[in-house]
C-alpha cells in the first residue's frame, strides 16, 4: 500500500518527506526501543513508535524504513526533524496509540 | 579489490545527536561499492550498536572499518571503564544504560549480542579501568 493512500484513509499528518508519499511500505513493525527496532524494522517496512528523538531518525534510514508512524501525536524535537529532512526519512504522526494503529492498519492491508 | 579500503571515524562520546552518524556514512561507502543489501544492513546494525555503546558507555571512541576481499571488518576501541563481566554483558536484556539513556529508547541489552548476531565472528578485549576494543568481521 502506498503512503498516500495510507495517510487519506488514516487521515495522518505528514511530518516530513512530502515528496516521498508515493512509496509503498510492506510490513509494519511497531517498538520502541532501537535496538530491537534495529534488528526487527526490514526495508520498506512503516515503523510505528512514540519515540520522537534524533536516533529515531537515525534508525529509520540504516534499516531503511518507508516511514516512520509516530503514534500519540508525539512531535519529532526540530533537531530530528531537520536530520528527517536531510536524510529524506518520511515521518507521519497519528493521534491515534499504537494498539490502535496496528489494527487499522491489519485491517487496511488483509 | 587489490587494495584494502579503510575508513576511519572518531566517535563522538555522549553526543547522542551525531550517535550512530559514522554508521550511516558506511553503509552509503558500502551501497556505493556495490554490496549486497544483507551483508550492508548487518554491518550497519552491528556498527550501529557499537558506536551507540561507545557513546553510552565509554565517552566515544574509535571507529575502524576495513573491507579486503574477504572481510569486512569494523574496530572498535574506546578507552572508556571496560566490562567487568563479558558473559553477563552478553546476556539479551542486560544494560548498565542510566534512566536518562533508556528515555532516549536505548539500554534495551542487546547491543552485544545484536553485534554478535549479526556478525561472523566477534572479539570483545576488554580491562576494566583500562578500555574495550571490539573486532568484528563480516564474511564476504
Amino acid at each position: 500500500m502506498k503512503l498516500s493512500e495510507l495517510c487519506e484513509k488514516l487521515s495522518l499528518t505528514v511530518v516530513a518527506g512530502e515528496n516521498n508519499l508515493d512509496t509503498a511500505f510492506d510490513g509494519v513493525y511497531a517498538g520502541d526501543l532501537l535496538s530491537r527496532a534495529m534488528s526487527h524494522v526490514e526495508a520498506e517496512n512503516l515503523w510505528i513508535t512514540i519515540m520522537s528523538n534524533i536516533n529515531v531518525i537515525a534508525v529509520a534510514s540504516l534499516t531503511e524504513a518507508a516511514a516512520v508512524l509516530l503514534a500519540e501525536d508525539v512531535e519529532l524535537i526540530p533537531e530530528a526533524l531537520d536530520a528527517a529532512r536531510e536524510k529524506e526519512i518520511t515521518v507521519l504522526s497519528s493521534p491515534l496509540t499504537v494498539y490502535e494503529l496496528c489494527v487499522k492498519i491489519g485491517e487496511l492491508v488483509s | 579489490m587489490s587494495e584494502p579500503i579503510n575508513f576511519h571515524f572518531n566517535v563522538d562520546g555522549e553526543n547522542f545527536s551525531s550517535a550512530g552518524e559514522a554508521s550511516v556514512v558506511v553503509k552509503k561507502k558500502l551501497r556505493q561499492l556495490g554490496f549486497p543489501p544483507d551483508v550492508i544492513r548487518r554491518v550497519s546494525i552491528a556498527m550501529y550498536e557499537g558506536e551507540i555503546n561507545m557513546v553510552i558507555h565509554a565517552n566515544g571512541g574509535d571507529a575502524d572499518v576495513t573491507v579486503d576481499d574477504e572481510f569486512i571488518t569494523i574496530v572498535l576501541k574506546d578507552t572508556g571503564p571496560g566490562i567487568p563481566d563479558v558473559s553477563l554483558a552478553m546476556q539479551e536484556g542486560y544494560s548498565t544504560a542510566r534512566e536518562s539513556i533508556r528515555a532516549l529508547g536505548f539500554g534495551a541489552g542487546m547491543g552485544l549480542p545484536n553485534m554478535k548476531k549479526y556478525t561472523d565472528s566477534m572479539e570483545i578485549d576488554t580491562t576494566v579501568g583500562v578500555g574495550t576494543t571490539i573486532t568484528m568481521k563480516i564474511a564476504l
